[in-house]
């Protein structure tokens, strides 16, 4: 079996058994995978762009441009189900990367990191100053129904959630056949050396101007979603903090698998969750101590645990 | 076919994570009569609200719940914990922003089973959580925060308000100002730059054009949240020699910026009207200028009215904490007490626990007693509660500060009556001779 | 003309606060290649210190003027026990790894620090503002400054000039100046390296808390005051260029400039001009303002 249908079954089995297992799950541990899957969309995009060599501080920009899309684009468009919210929500943080990416692309390095970051920081600047979008409060955003089903009824509340597995499946799947194709093969070869790639012929600012588009939409959906699941969005989603967290996510995660930040986010946000509980005076110091721990003894990030298992078992 | 299989256990290990890692922790309801009522508490315990706002608040949950569980309420109040029943508090930090705040409280009512859900300081937190109660349908009490958007905007049968909005605080500050200061015409503002200050500025520019149509704004400075330098700020303010200058800051951001400002005598020539002032003045007392304008968000703290419940409050907390109550703590007893009221309004006679249905019906309009004197829940369908509000001028006598020329405002008059937006409200019943 | 004048002396005196900070970032970014998200926390346990020394000190009836002596004790206390201890406890074992890790370790360390200072110090502010009233103010037309906000500018000339000494003047400056340019040829050559990352990561400590020592008699020291701070240097040090000290003077005095400009005359603006500067001069000048292509400098 070839590496990308392996992948892409695994991930088909594990969307199935997300399906069934739905239902089963306590209502408050699917909203906290839905926004697991949420923010593992953000981190999958940063580790498109972390393969080719390039750290974003800026995601945040993305998000919330594919969140606002979500809540504004579906008052002034009357869209009610939450398919075309999210759809909406990845177009337009799709297009503004389309935009940016014409300055952006001929970044590298921290310089790259820290001009994404300004954006974020701008968009944030306007959204609190914009009381029409409810400034720092923020505003609402419901969808009535997901793939036609209301969102009231017993299957439709697992809508979103369902809703969040199928992108997910669809953004791994399909960031994992990329990597796999040609164009996708000269990610890593940018990392090491552009220069070489320009003499083959490439032209490496395309090359890094299509995946920060992709990175882009891949947060603009984790925006939407998130929107959706909270059912609520602010300008908190563009702050540096946001960013700072994705980042987070992707290194903690690790880069070697299209798998790996789904499996990284879901753990940080159980770790959150019960550092929150257990610890509410001090779960700064708990999550600050987890990831020191991550970092100095796992260095290839948390998926190299299910890593180690393999190469042990072969 | 090896590598396949291994690629599987490993597909499967994520697997399990994602799916099953969660419901292990779910805990089985246990079923007891005389059970404690779980009270969820929502807080600032760490970032920059958690020393003038997030903890005052907790302080005032615990002692209050310890005394009432003790059975040591005064009055009214003097059945141990909800009809007999012991009040459990579990503490949740309210940092972390809105998405957290949404994760945590559907963590705490779907797993931690909680009886209901007191909290919330910061408004955006507010509006995120008010459709989440709706839809976990969890009695939830917001105690804190002050945007009107929330009953005004919507209709909610879960969720209640224990405080009035803050249209009021800006209102009544407006009507304090032409009263106190008859020449004042030339206004400026600094308020934060987010929704609280953003509002707070424009309800008080509203106010103040419809009383007195002839003032003048000089600047209106919005720094950043937590910003703590405001040197070209008070610059920009002095420059202008406005009359008024009026602040809806809060915590570090209010020290700062009365720490900054009094030394240049930015305060001397303007008076200053601080709309949460009260916070501050328990540490500032040697710094704020007489004369200052100093709220409280209604009557707490040194407005709180001489009444046997005030004093009680006062005692137990002092007691413990040695520093005296300041708003947020009122504000949670408000919320606590208004929930014992409802809560054995709807049991009545009887020995069993009431439904949540029931207390919730019993909660729709009440009035209460309070350490701040009578709530009445007049708006948003019985679940918002309005409250008086007082307006005072700080003096410094001997080192103390105190207040003088206390003017206390009737909720109706600085509260619009129900299903009126407070915007609209300002311009049409502020106008002189109404 | 007075608004110009005023303009100026806001903008100076905030640009002297940023760049006491920002030298400090620089300097460790530099040298060890580090963009420290920890920064802010230090220059937050600088108040702290501060805030607790020099409260006794005036609590304890010493001469006021001594205050500003226990102020800058402080900070030095500060770069001297909390400097070593995070560079030889955590970071040396990070080093030779890649640049985004690093600045998460740094972040996982502002977050167990926002913590334990929590911890020490509770959420209760602190207060010293005697040192910030007793020089006396300045008349300046409808405007009025404290004395102490020159003391702030001095200070940062001072903190300017002693780096600009001590990294062209002394033996060990050089030495600093060759681990910059080659790490690996300087450990070559016999540098000790090791030992000048501990006592760059110790200047740099002891130049935030300075910062925040200094600050300490404006504010009241609270949890969480240092998480702004944090953001605006890095647009100060990106604006400079990474690791320039002349770039980290000019960064604050163009941010400084710009914030005042706003607030003075289009206050609607301030809340994001720092980082439309920041997005405009990496535009133009894609690694900011001080650094040359080829070399990497101080």
């Amino acid at each position: 079996m070839s590496p990308a249908r392996r992948t892409a079954l695994g991930l088909a089995a594990t969307l199935l058994l997300a399906g069934i297992a739905a239902p089963l799950l306590p209502r408050w541990a699917g909203f906290l995978v839905t926004i697991a899957i949420a923010k593992a969309l953000v981190a999958l995009g940063l580790l498109l762009l972390m393969r080719t060599g390039l750290v974003s501080f800026g995601q945040g920009l993305y998000f919330a441009i594919g969140a606002y899309a979500a809540g504004v684009g579906a008052d002034a468009l009357e869209f009610t189900d939450a398919v075309p919210m999210v759809l909406l929500g990845a177009a337009a943080a799709g297009l503004v990367a389309l935009v940016l990416g014409l300055l952006l692309a001929r970044y590298r390095t921290i310089f790259f990191a820290m001009l994404s970051l300004a954006f974020s920081m701008i968009l944030y600047g306007l959204l609190v100053q914009s009381s029409a979008l409810g400034s720092t409060d923020g505003f609402n955003v419901a969808a009535r129904t997901v793939f036609g089903l209301d969102v009231a009824s017993p299957v439709g509340r697992f809508g979103v959630y369902g809703l969040a597995a199928l992108v997910a499946f669809v953004g791994a799947v399909g960031i994992d056949r990329y990597l796999r194709s040609h164009l996708g093969r000269l990610a890593p070869a940018i990392r090491d050396n552009e220069l070489r790639v320009e003499y083959m012929g490439a032209s490496v600012r395309n090359v890094v101007h299509l995946h920060l588009v992709m990175a882009a939409v891949l947060a603009g959906a984790g925006g939407a979603l998130t929107a959706l699941a909270v059912g609520h969005v602010d300008p908190e989603t563009a702050y540096w903090t946001t960013s700072g967290e994705f980042v987070f996510v992707a290194i903690l995660s690790g880069t070697s698998s299209v798998a790996a930040p789904f499996a990284g986010a879901l753990i940080l946000e159980l770790l959150r969750s019960f550092a929150y509980e257990h610890a509410p005076n001090t779960w700064q110091l708990v999550v600050g101590s987890v990831m020191l721990a991550v970092i100095l003894f796992l260095p290839e990030g948390l998926w190299s645990v299910f890593r180690k298992r393999r190469r042990a078992a072969a | 076919m090896n590598t396949s299989r291994t690629a599987l256990s490993r597909w499967s290990c994520a697997l399990s994570l994602l799916l099953f890692a969660s419901p292990v922790f779910a805990q089985a309801p246990a079923a007891a009569e005389q059970k404690p009522f779980k009270l969820g508490v929502v807080t600032f315990l760490s970032g920059a609200a958690a020393g003038p706002f997030g903890v005052p608040a907790r302080n005032g949950a615990e002692v209050l719940v310890e005394a009432l569980n003790g059975a040591k309420g005064p009055g009214a109040y003097a059945k141990k914990g909800l009809g007999g029943r012991p009040i459990e508090l579990v503490f949740i930090d309210e940092a972390g922003g809105t998405t957290k705040q949404v994760s945590e409280y559907r963590e705490i009512v779907q797993r931690q089973n909680v009886d209901a859900v007191i909290g919330y300081i910061s408004s955006g937190d507010c509006l995120a959580v008010a459709p989440v109660a709706e839809e976990l349908k969890k009695l939830t009490i917001l105690f804190d925060c002050g945007t009107p958007r929330i009953f005004e905007d919507g209709s909610y049968k879960y969720l209640f308000r224990t405080t009035a909005p803050s249209t009021m605080d800006n209102v009544a500050a407006a009507l304090y100002v032409t009263e106190m200061l008859p020449g004042a015409r030339k206004i400026a503002g600094i308020n934060q730059n987010y929704a609280w200050g953003q509002d707070s500025w424009a309800d008080f520019e509203e106010s103040m054009k419809v009383l007195r149509p002839a003032t003048e704004v000089t600047t209106s400075q919005m720094p950043k949240l937590g910003a703590g330098q405001y040197g070209a700020e008070i610059s920009a303010l002095m420059a202008g020699r406005p009359d008024v200058i009026h602040s809806s800051f809060w915590g570090g951001d209010l020290d700062a910026f009365v720490l900054q400002a009094v030394p240049r005598g930015a305060l001397k020539k303007s008076t200053a009207v601080l709309t949460c002032g009260e916070t501050a003045t328990h540490k500032l007392a040697g710094q704020i200028p007489d004369g200052t304008i100093i709220g409280a968000r209604g009557p707490h703290g040194a407005y709180a009215p001489d009444i046997e419940l005030n004093r009680w409050f006062r005692t137990i907390y002092q007691d413990r904490f040695v520093l005296s109550p300041n708003y947020p703590a009122y504000h949670m007893a408000q919320a606590i007490l208004g929930l014992k009221t409802a809560y054995e309004r709807a049991q009545g006679a009887s020995a069993v626990a009431p439904s949540q249905d029931q207390v919730i019906a019993a909660f729709e309009g009440i009035s209460f007693e309070t350490p701040s004197g009578t709530i009445k829940m007049a708006l948003g369908k019985g679940h918002q509660a309005i409250e008086e509000t007082v307006y005072g001028r700080a003096k410094t006598v001997g080192g103390k500060l105190t207040f003088v020329n206390v003017k206390r405002y009737p909720a109706g008059k600085v509260n619009p009556p129900d299903g009126v937006k407070s915007a609209d409200w300002i311009k049409t019943a502020l106008k002189p001779g109404k | 003309m007075d608004t110009l004048v005023a303009v100026l002396v806001d903008g100076i005196i905030y640009a002297s606060w940023l760049f006491i900070i920002a030298a400090g970032l620089t300097i460790v970014y530099g040298v060890m290649r580090i963009l420290n998200m920890a920064h802010g926390s230090l220059y937050a346990l600088g108040a702290y210190a501060a805030a607790s020394l020099a409260g006794a000190w005036l609590r304890a009836g010493y001469a006021p003027m001594g205050s500003y002596a226990v102020l800058v004790l402080a900070a030095l206390l500060v770069g001297v026990v909390v400097g070593p201890l995070v560079e030889r406890g955590l970071l040396r074992f990070c080093y030779g790894r890649d640049e985004v890790v690093l600045v998460l370790v740094t972040y996982a360390l502002f977050l167990i620090l926002e913590d334990l200072i929590k911890l020490v110090w509770g959420v209760e502010s602190y207060f010293v503002s005697e040192p910030y009233g007793l020089l006396g103010n300045v008349e300046f037309g409808p405007l009025s400054y404290p004395v102490y906000s020159a003391v702030m500018v001095v200070a940062a000339v001072v903190v300017g000039l002693a780096l600009r000494w001590g990294i062209y003047g002394t033996r060990q400056g050089k030495l600093l100046v060759a681990v910059i340019h080659d790490r690996e040829v300087s450990a070559a050559l016999g540098i000790n390296v090791n030992r000048i990352f501990l006592v760059t990561f110790a200047l740099g400590t002891t130049l935030a808390a300075l910062g925040g020592a200094l600050t300490a008699p404006t504010v009241s020291v609270v949890p969480g005051m240092g998480v702004e701070v944090i953001v605006l240097a890095f647009a100060v040090v990106v604006i400079g260029g990474l690791g320039s000290m002349p770039g980290a003077a000019i960064g604050s005095l163009i941010v400084g400039l710009v914030r005042s400009s706003a607030v003075h005359w289009m206050p609607q603006v301030e809340l994001f001009s720092i980082y439309l500067v920041m997005a405009l001069v990496l535009a133009f000048r894609p690694r900011g303002l001080f650094v040359a292509v080829e070399a990497r400098k101080i």
